[in-house]
């Protein structure tokens, strides 16, 4: 365990950003803390470097306290490396002055022999004469990853690494990082409002919202186990539809019975208990819960499609009024206002207590 | 006088309004600090037009007061005039005609930037007068025929004119290519022709630029010593100058200046109510617009019009400077000049470096402390270029002259120590430059993002460390230029040096001063020639800032 995280929270003037902040980052991972914008996930990253009092809880890094209200060990002291949105490299040095700044007390040969190495490893050997204002944003923000790896820390924090580069190079980059960060074996946590980003880089997943982490996890649980409404609907596409609890595993709704493999996973309503049986509650159904099938009995209406390449997401009317979202292979093309045939393949029924006079 | 306790019990006062809130750091302190020096000017000159004095008053109402009035009345709306209409006319061919010549005007036209308005006003004298070689020839050719006077309102504002149209052209210019060709391009689409459209669409979109570079203009010329001085023509500057220099009356000197400030802080309110109407209604590239192609003899007028005004304001009065200075080279450049050049260089280096430095000061405290407290001192510290020399002159010297008296009183100095030293001149200039010290640092100071610093720290760089490594590096560009900047404009000002200089301290300005006094042009052209290569020098960085 390298970073601990213990009920942190902050507030500027009357407002709280942060509130009761937890969460445990091992060595050699990579945590993403993800969320919209304005949710507190740079302030926690500006935290844990040390660039931003806690007034609350406390951060310990490889067993040592750094953070805690009205203590804070300085950020130069922290050995953490940090990559800026904007990069922030020095711009009056070269690529090569940039990566070796943060190397003190080395020999002129060692510390060149360290740089060259690093610009290798980020693609860029060879690159160390020129400087910042001739590179790409994505030859600037491989210089930035560079010069932070140099002086091997003990953490990487990176806040919205990618977010100043056109999506296709965003795509790649994140993936070759990650490969970096693991080749060096680095430990990182970065913060990303792009979920596609964060499932693509990260071990561990914070969702956050409103100064809280909503769900800290692995991408495949934040997909299909949300803990709550709030990260079911920002993470991945899907519905809520109407349902009443049976018995032990089971929900109805409009389109039948849905059974929970793993007993009590009826997640987070946890439908087994007998105190929830005849409860109402909505269900989250996710594009690939629902199957086209063209010998199914059961219909729907097709209202919308958006045609996607690979698949086409089609929004389904169903008899009784309730829309659901299916992801189907391109080549079943049907036309809006034609009636077809749908199946339920739901691996993890997912129910969250009806919210009273809720539209939807 | 018994104004000044007063003005300076404010900075305690001051400081504990932000005492409430938290301690003031070292750097809060060193910009209040810097923002007393230019109050204290401006509070001593006004207070004596709270405190008038009745002989004084009668006196200069009787006799000067009307004069005075007339003259900068004329002056400011010929010049205001005249500078709108060549900056603007020149701005809008350069911008978005296409005409021969057209890219070596543009920058061209900035030229006449280089040269003093005394200059100028000196060579125009000696060329125009009766017994110049205009009218020397006319005569010969043509027999005895009346010439319009050239030592007259006209002249003035003629050669003012030409002086001081670059400020608007530079704004204007810039105005005209930012906004983008797309306005005019709907206009035209609306069935607008070019012209129509350039008074219905793209002078209406420029107007805060035009009138900001207007007001700049005027400060110029309200503040202007030397031309006025040189055409015999009284304003506030010389009948200042005269108060102090030839009746010894630092009361009447100071009325003067008192009225003359109260127009200059007009003309600041405006220029600066128009600084927050310029949005940029299109940022980014010049876009590479379809210019509009002049042709036959409207391409000719075009090109025949910007050589005429470069022609007036660069080339002849060059040619006319070199040709005097090589007449006299020989037998005038003699030891007296090392003392010159020696005096004109140290006073220009040291208050370069000086307000430098406190610029530096200024800008840094502001990035440490972001806030309105600090955005507004330094904006109060910086209003000294609206300041006439003559006035700040007055208004240093008053206060310093009191400290000296305090001294002398409580014992501490036989005989007055500051006032007749460097430090009163150094001091004004300081007042009067440190805006033009501090706008190119500033702007360097913005690239200094907070996440420079953090990824300083981050790298475990800090404290002096990264002021040595990070942002004295990353100012040098910023710092030379605004060296550079002030050390011309100290070399050409001359009522500040005029007033103030210590005994003996004559520098190629007075020089300038004193020849042209004696009407002795060829004999002050010789340091004239060393003070336009001076001025060459800002010159280039603008043209250099604006190809990029």
């Amino acid at each position: 365990m390298l970073l601990e995280l213990k009920h942190v929270s902050q507030s500027y003037a009357a407002r709280r950003v942060l509130r009761d902040l937890s969460f445990v980052l091992n060595t050699g991972d990579i945590g993403c803390l993800l969320g919209p914008s304005g949710c507190g996930k740079t302030t926690v990253l500006r935290a844990i470097a040390g660039f931003e009092p806690i007034t609350g809880g406390e951060i310990v890094l490889n067993g040592e306290r750094v953070s805690a209200p009205g203590f804070i060990v300085p950020a130069e002291k922290r050995r953490i490396g940090m990559v800026f949105q904007d990069y922030a490299l020095f711009p009056h040095l070269n690529v090569a002055a940039n990566v070796g700044f943060g190397l003190h007390g080395q020999s002129r040969t060692e510390r060149n022999k360290r740089v060259e190495e690093l610009l290798q490893t980020v693609g860029l050997g060879g690159s160390g004469q020129a400087y910042p204002h001739e590179l790409s944003g994505g030859q600037q923000q491989r210089v930035a990853l560079a010069r932070a790896l140099a002086p091997c820390p003990n953490l990487l924090l990176m806040d919205e690494p990618f977010s100043n580069l056109d999506v296709e190079l965003r795509e790649r980059l994140s993936l070759e990082v990650r490969d970096i960060l693991k080749q060096q074996g680095a430990t990182a946590i970065i913060v990303t409002h792009d979920q596609h980003e964060a499932f693509a880089m990260g071990d561990m997943i914070g969702v956050m919202h409103d100064g809280e982490i909503q769900q800290w996890d692995k991408a495949y649980n934040l997909y299909h186990l949300p803990k709550n409404r709030f990260v079911a609907d920002f993470v991945g596409q899907g519905v809520l539809l109407p349902g009443k609890v049976l018995d032990a595993n089971q929900v109805e709704i409009e389109l039948g019975t849905l059974y929970s493999k793993t007993p009590g996973a009826c997640s987070p309503v946890g439908c087994n208990e007998g105190s929830n049986k005849g409860s109402e509650v909505e269900v989250l159904l996710r594009p690939d819960d629902i199957i086209h099938d063209d010998a199914s009995p059961l219909l729907a209406q097709v209202e919308h499609k958006a045609f996607r390449g690979a698949d086409i997401l089609y929004t389904l009317r169903l008899p009784g009024g309730n829309r659901v979202l299916s992801l189907v292979p391109s080549h079943h093309n049907h036309a809006i206002g034609e009636w077809i045939g749908i199946r339920l393949e739901v691996d993890h029924v997912v129910a969250f207590p009806k919210i009273k006079n809720a539209a939807s | 006088m018994q104004r000044l306790p007063t003005a300076i019990s404010k900075a305690p006062t001051a400081g504990a309004f932000i005492f409430k809130f938290r301690l003031p750091s070292g750097w809060v302190l060193a910009a209040l600090l810097i923002a007393m020096l230019t109050l204290v000017p401006v509070a001593v000159v006004l207070s004596s037009l709270i405190t008038p004095e009745r002989e004084i008053w009668t006196h200069l109402v009787e006799y000067q007061l009307p004069q005075l009035l007339t003259n900068t009345f004329w002056l400011v709306l010929g010049v205001g005039l005249g500078v709108a209409i060549i900056g603007v006319s020149l701005a809008w061919l350069t911008a978005v005609c296409e005409f021969p010549g057209r890219r070596q005007f543009s920058w061209a036209l900035l030229l006449p930037l280089a040269i003093p308005a005394y200059v100028t006003a000196f060579v125009a004298i000696g060329l125009l007068d009766f017994t110049g070689p205009v009218q020397t020839l006319a005569r010969e050719w043509w027999g005895p025929i009346e010439f319009p006077p050239i030592r007259s309102s006209g002249g003035v504002i003629a050669v003012m004119t030409l002086a001081l149209y670059p400020y608007v052209y530079l704004i204007a210019r810039n105005a005209f290519l930012t906004q983008g060709k797309h306005a005019l391009e709907v206009a035209q689409s609306l069935g607008l022709s070019p012209t129509v459209g350039f008074f219905r669409v793209a002078l209406p979109m420029a107007r805060p630029w035009i009138v900001g570079g207007v007001m700049l203009a005027l400060m110029e010329t309200l503040a202007d010593f030397g031309t006025v001085a040189v055409f015999n023509y009284d304003t506030f500057t010389t009948a200042i100058y005269k108060a102090w220099f030839s009746l010894f009356s630092l009361q009447a000197a100071s009325q003067l200046a008192s009225l003359l400030i109260v127009f200059v802080l007009v003309v600041l309110l405006a220029e600066q109510q128009t600084r927050t109407r310029m949005h940029y209604t299109q940022t980014g590239k010049h876009s590479v617009q379809a210019r509009i192609l002049l042709t036959g003899a409207r391409a000719w007028l075009a090109a025949g019009f910007c050589l005429a005004v470069l022609a007036l304001g660069f080339i002849i009065p060059v040619t006319q400077l070199l040709l005097w200075a090589s007449e006299v080279v020989e037998q005038d450049l003699d030891a007296r000049y090392l003392d010159f050049f020696w005096h004109s260089l140290a006073l220009a280096s040291f208050a370069a470096l000086l307000a430098g430095a406190v610029a530096l000061l200024l800008s840094y405290s502001a990035r440490q402390h972001p806030g309105l407290l600090l955005r507004m001192t330094a904006r109060i510290a910086t209003i000294g270029y609206a300041l006439p020399g003559a006035v700040l002159a007055v208004g240093v010297f008053i206060p310093v002259a009191w400290l000296d008296n305090q001294f002398v009183a409580a014992g501490w100095v036989q005989s007055p120590l500051l006032q007749g030293s460097l430090m009163v001149m150094l001091l004004a200039y300081l007042v009067r430059f440190l805006a033009v010290a501090h706008s190119p640092i500033e702007s360097q100071m913005h690239r200094i993002t907070r996440s420079v610093d953090e990824a300083a720290r981050s790298l475990g760089v800090s404290g002096v460390s990264l002021i040595a490594r990070v942002h004295l590096p990353m100012l040098r560009g910023g710092l030379l230029t605004a060296a550079a900047l002030v050390f011309v404009d100290v070399m050409k000002e001359m009522p500040i040096t005029l007033m103030t200089r210590p005994f003996g301290w004559d520098t190629l300005a007075v020089r300038v001063f004193e020849m042209t006094s004696g009407g002795e042009w060829n004999r002050a052209a010789l340091p004239a020639v060393a003070l336009v290569l001076a001025g060459l020098a800002p010159v280039v960085v603008l043209t250099r800032y604006r190809s990029k």
